[in-house]
C-alpha cells in the first residue's frame, strides 16, 4: 500500500469533483477504499493567547530548523508567516477596536481598598459603593455566568489584540498536490497532504501554486517543506504536537465533521454573546478549495490575518487552460503553415 | 560609543517597520505616481497583515525559468520552421532551424535541471504522469521532443539517415507546437495573480513570441532567397504576440497592473519596440535583399521575445509579492457574490 502511487490516478480523472467543488470522501477519491475519518484542525482564534507554544512544539517534534532570529519591530510577531521552516505561525494584530468580552471603563481610582478590606467578611453579599465587581443583578444581564459578556454599553473604543495560529490548510483540493510533478506530495488516508522528502526534487512548483502561501523551499536543502499534520503521530493515534501543546485549546484536533459541528456551535455562542465579528474561515465545502482540513474561527476579515479572503484552487481552471493551450498550439501550426504557403520567388 | 542614536531626523538605524500600521489601517498604500504611469483601475483600499504578501514568492530563478520560457518557445517555433523549410527545399534555413531547436532545447534542459533544488533527482520528474501538473506533462513532452530535435539536427549535419531525419523533423514540428505553448499553462496554473488571470491569452502570447523568435533565428542564418517564410513568420508571430498581449491586459483587470510598473514595464516596452521593429525590418530586408538588415531584424526579434518572457516572469513575481493583487480581486468577488 504505497500511497504516492495513487496520486497519478487522483489527477488522471478530471471532473467528478476531483479538481473543484465539495468532496465528502477526499481519501476515498485519492484511492483509499477503507479510509479512517478525515482529520483536521479547528483553530478557534477567539481563545488564542499568542503564547506560541504551538510553534515551539511543532519545531521540537518535527525537528524544523531555526527560521531566522530577527525582530521585525512591527508587532510581537517575529515569525512573520508560514514557510519551509515555519509550519505553525502565530499572527499578532493590534487594532483600535473594542474586543467583545472585555469590560472597558471599569475604573479603580475611587476604590478605597482599606475601607473595603475592613468590610471583608461582614457583608460579603453586597460590595460597597464603587466596588469593582458589578452588583449581581447587573452582572447577570451583562455577562451570564460562564458566558462571554457583550460590549460595554458606552461603546468605548479600546485596543484589541487578535492572535491566530496559522497552519497548512490541508485543502480538499490542494493545488500543491495537483501540480507536484514527481508525486512527492500525496494525500494520506487521513485526508491530509504530506510531502515525501525522499522523493521531492525541489522543482518549486508547489510554492506559487499554494493560494495560502504555506509551502516553501528550504534554501540550503533544496526541497520543499510544510506541515504534515503530524502524520507520524496520527499513525499511532496521537494528536498533532501543536494541538497537544495548546494551553487554551485554541487548536482543536479531531475528525473534520465533528470539528465543523463544534465550530458552528462556537460561532453561535459568540454571536449570542455580542461578538458579531466572529466568523468561520475555510470550513465550507463549497468554497474555492472545497473546504479546508484546517479551518479557523476569526474575529475579523481573513486578510487582516494575512489569509486570502476567497482562495480558489488554481487547478479548477486547468481543463480550460489546456483547452486554450491546445488552441494556441493549433494556431501556431497554422501560423507556420501560413508562412510557407507562397512558393519561393 | 560616541553620541546618541537619537538625531533630529529621528532614531538612527531604526527600522521603518516601527511606523507600521495595524489592522485595517495597514496595507492601505498611497501609490507614488510615477512618470507616465496611468492607474488602470481606481485606487483600491484593502486590509492586509502588515503589508505582508499572502502568497509565498516563487522560488524559480529568473535566468533559468524565464530563460526556459524563451528557449522553449524558440525551439518549438524553430522545429516548425525546420519542417516547412525541409518540405519546401530551403536547406540552409532548415539546418539553421534544426540546429537552433536542438541547441535551444539542450540549453533549456540544462536550465531546468539547474533550477531544481535537488538537481541530482531530476529523473524523479518521470516517476509519474499527472495531467493535473503542467510540469509533469512538460517533462514527458520534453523527453519525447528533445531527442527528436537532436536526431533531426544530427542527421542533417551528417547528411545520413535522411528518412530518420525527416521523420524526426516532422515529429519535432508536431511536438514543438506543444513545447512552445504549454509553458503558458505552466506559469498560469499557479495562484500568482498576474500569471493565472491571463491563462486564456497567455498561450497565444507565447505561441506568437516563439514564432517571432524562431523567425529571428531564421533571418539571422538563412540567405534572403530562403528566408521568405521566416519573414512572414516574423510578421505573423509579432502580430499574434502583441495582439494577444493587449487583449490579455485588458481582460486581467487589476492583475495587469504589475505589467505596467517597474522592471516588467521597461522589459515590455523593449519587447514591443524590438518585436514590432524587427518584423518591420524583416519585411524591408526582404524587399531590399539585404543580409545585414535581415540580421538586424533577426537580432531584434530574438531579443524582443526574450524581453517578453522576462517581463512576464518578473510581473508574476511582483504580483505575488504584493498582497493587493491577491486580496482586492478576491474581496471584489466576495462582494459581488453578496456575502
Amino acid at each position: 500500500m504505497n500511497p504516492d502511487d495513487r496520486t497519478g490516478a487522483d489527477g488522471a480523472a478530471v471532473g467528478g469533483n476531483l479538481l473543484f467543488g465539495p468532496q465528502p470522501d477526499v481519501a476515498g477519491a485519492a484511492g483509499y477504499p477503507q479510509a479512517p475519518p478525515r482529520m483536521g484542525f479547528f483553530t478557534d482564534t477567539s481563545v488564542c493567547i499568542g503564547c506560541k507554544a504551538c510553534e515551539v512544539a511543532c519545531k521540537e517534534w518535527n525537528a524544523v530548523p531555526e527560521d531566522g532570529l530577527e525582530l521585525t519591530g512591527m508587532s510581537y510577531d517575529n515569525t512573520q508567516g508560514l514557510g519551509a521552516d515555519t509550519w505553525r505561525h502565530v499572527a499578532f494584530i493590534e487594532q483600535r477596536k473594542p474586543l467583545g468580552g472585555q469590560e472597558p471603563g471599569v475604573a479603580h481610582e475611587d476604590v478605597d481598598v482599606f475601607a473595603a478590606a475592613t468590610r471583608l467578611g461582614t457583608d460579603a453579599g453586597s460590595p460597597g459603593p464603587g466596588a469593582t465587581a458589578p452588583p449581581p443583578d447587573r452582572a447577570s444581564e451583562a455577562a451570564p455566568a460562564g458566558r462571554i459578556s457583550p460590549l460595554a454599553p458606552e461603546g468605548r473604543t479600546e485596543l484589541r489584540w487578535l492572535m491566530a495560529s496559522d497552519v497548512c490548510k490541508h485543502c480538499t483540493h490542494a493545488a500543491c498536490l495537483d501540480v507536484c510533478p514527481t508525486g512527492a506530495l500525496f494525500r494520506t488516508e487521513f485526508g491530509t497532504v504530506v510531502v515525501q522528502e525522499d522523493v521531492c526534487n525541489g522543482c518549486g512548483y508547489c510554492v506559487p501554486a499554494c493560494p495560502y502561501g504555506v509551502i516553501d523551499q528550504r534554501k540550503d536543502d533544496g526541497r520543499v517543506w510544510k506541515c504534515t499534520l503530524c502524520y507520524d503521530r496520527l499513525g499511532v493515534g496521537m494528536e498533532p504536537a501543536c494541538a497537544k501543546s495548546c494551553p487554551t485549546e485554541s487548536i482543536q484536533f479531531g475528525p473534520l465533521e465533528e470539528l465543523r459541528e463544534r465550530a458552528q456551535g462556537r460561532v453561535a455562542q459568540l454571536h449570542a454573546a455580542g461578538v458579531t465579528d466572529a466568523r468561520l474561515y475555510g470550513e465550507s465545502p463549497d468554497d474555492g478549495v472545497g473546504g479546508d482540513g484546517a479551518f479557523f474561527l476569526l474575529l475579523d476579515e481573513p486578510e487582516v490575518y494575512g489569509l486570502p479572503p476567497d482562495p480558489v484552487v488554481t487547478t479548477r481552471d486547468l481543463p480550460d487552460m489546456w483547452r486554450h493551450a491546445a488552441l494556441a498550439a493549433v494556431s501556431l501550426a497554422a501560423l507556420a503553415l501560413g508562412s510557407f504557403v507562397r512558393r519561393p520567388r | 560609543m560616541s553620541g546618541s542614536d537619537v538625531t533630529r531626523g529621528g532614531v538612527r538605524g531604526a527600522r521603518p517597520d516601527r511606523e507600521a500600521l495595524t489592522g485595517a489601517a495597514a496595507g492601505r498604500r498611497r501609490r507614488r505616481r510615477g512618470r507616465g504611469e496611468q492607474p488602470m483601475v481606481p485606487e483600491a483600499e484593502f486590509s492586509s497583515y502588515y503589508g505582508k504578501p499572502v502568497l509565498n514568492r516563487p522560488t524559480w530563478k529568473p535566468l533559468d525559468i524565464a530563460g526556459y520560457l524563451y528557449l522553449g518557445g524558440l525551439a518549438g517555433g524553430s522545429s516548425l520552421l525546420a519542417a516547412g523549410a525541409d518540405l519546401t527545399g530551403r536547406p540552409v534555413l532548415a539546418r539553421a532551424a534544426k540546429l537552433g531547436a536542438a541547441g535551444a532545447i539542450s540549453l533549456s534542459l540544462a536550465a531546468l535541471v539547474h533550477d531544481l533544488g535537488r538537481p541530482a533527482r531530476f529523473l524523479n520528474m518521470l516517476r509519474v504522469f499527472k495531467p493535473t501538473s503542467p510540469m509533469s506533462v512538460g517533462s514527458w513532452l520534453l523527453t519525447a521532443y528533445a531527442p527528436l530535435t537532436m536526431a533531426a539536427a544530427a542527421t542533417d549535419v551528417a547528411r545520413r539517415y535522411r528518412l530518420v531525419g525527416s521523420a524526426a523533423t516532422a515529429g519535432a514540428a508536431v511536438l514543438g507546437t506543444g513545447v512552445a505553448t504549454y509553458t503558458a499553462v505552466l506559469v498560469a496554473d499557479t495562484a500568482v495573480p498576474s500569471w493565472h488571470e491571463g491563462y486564456r491569452e497567455l498561450p497565444f502570447v507565447f505561441a506568437g513570441s516563439g514564432a517571432s523568435a524562431a523567425a529571428g533565428l531564421g533571418l539571422l542564418a538563412a540567405p534572403a532567397g530562403q528566408a521568405g517564410p521566416a519573414r512572414r513568420m516574423a510578421v505573423l508571430g509579432a502580430a499574434l504576440e502583441l495582439g494577444s498581449f493587449q487583449l490579455m491586459k485588458q481582460r486581467m483587470g487589476l492583475s495587469a497592473e504589475p505589467y505596467e510598473q517597474g522592471r516588467p514595464h521597461l522589459l515590455l516596452r523593449m519587447s514591443e519596440v524590438l518585436t514590432a521593429g524587427g518584423a518591420a525590418l524583416a519585411v524591408v530586408s526582404g524587399r531590399r535583399r539585404d543580409r545585414w538588415l535581415a540580421a538586424a531584424a533577426g537580432t531584434a526579434l530574438l531579443t524582443g521575445s526574450a524581453a517578453l518572457r522576462f517581463a512576464v516572469f518578473h510581473a508574476g513575481v511582483a504580483s505575488a509579492e504584493d498582497p493587493k493583487y491577491t486580496v482586492v480581486p478576491q474581496r471584489e468577488r466576495l462582494t459581488e457574490r453578496g456575502r
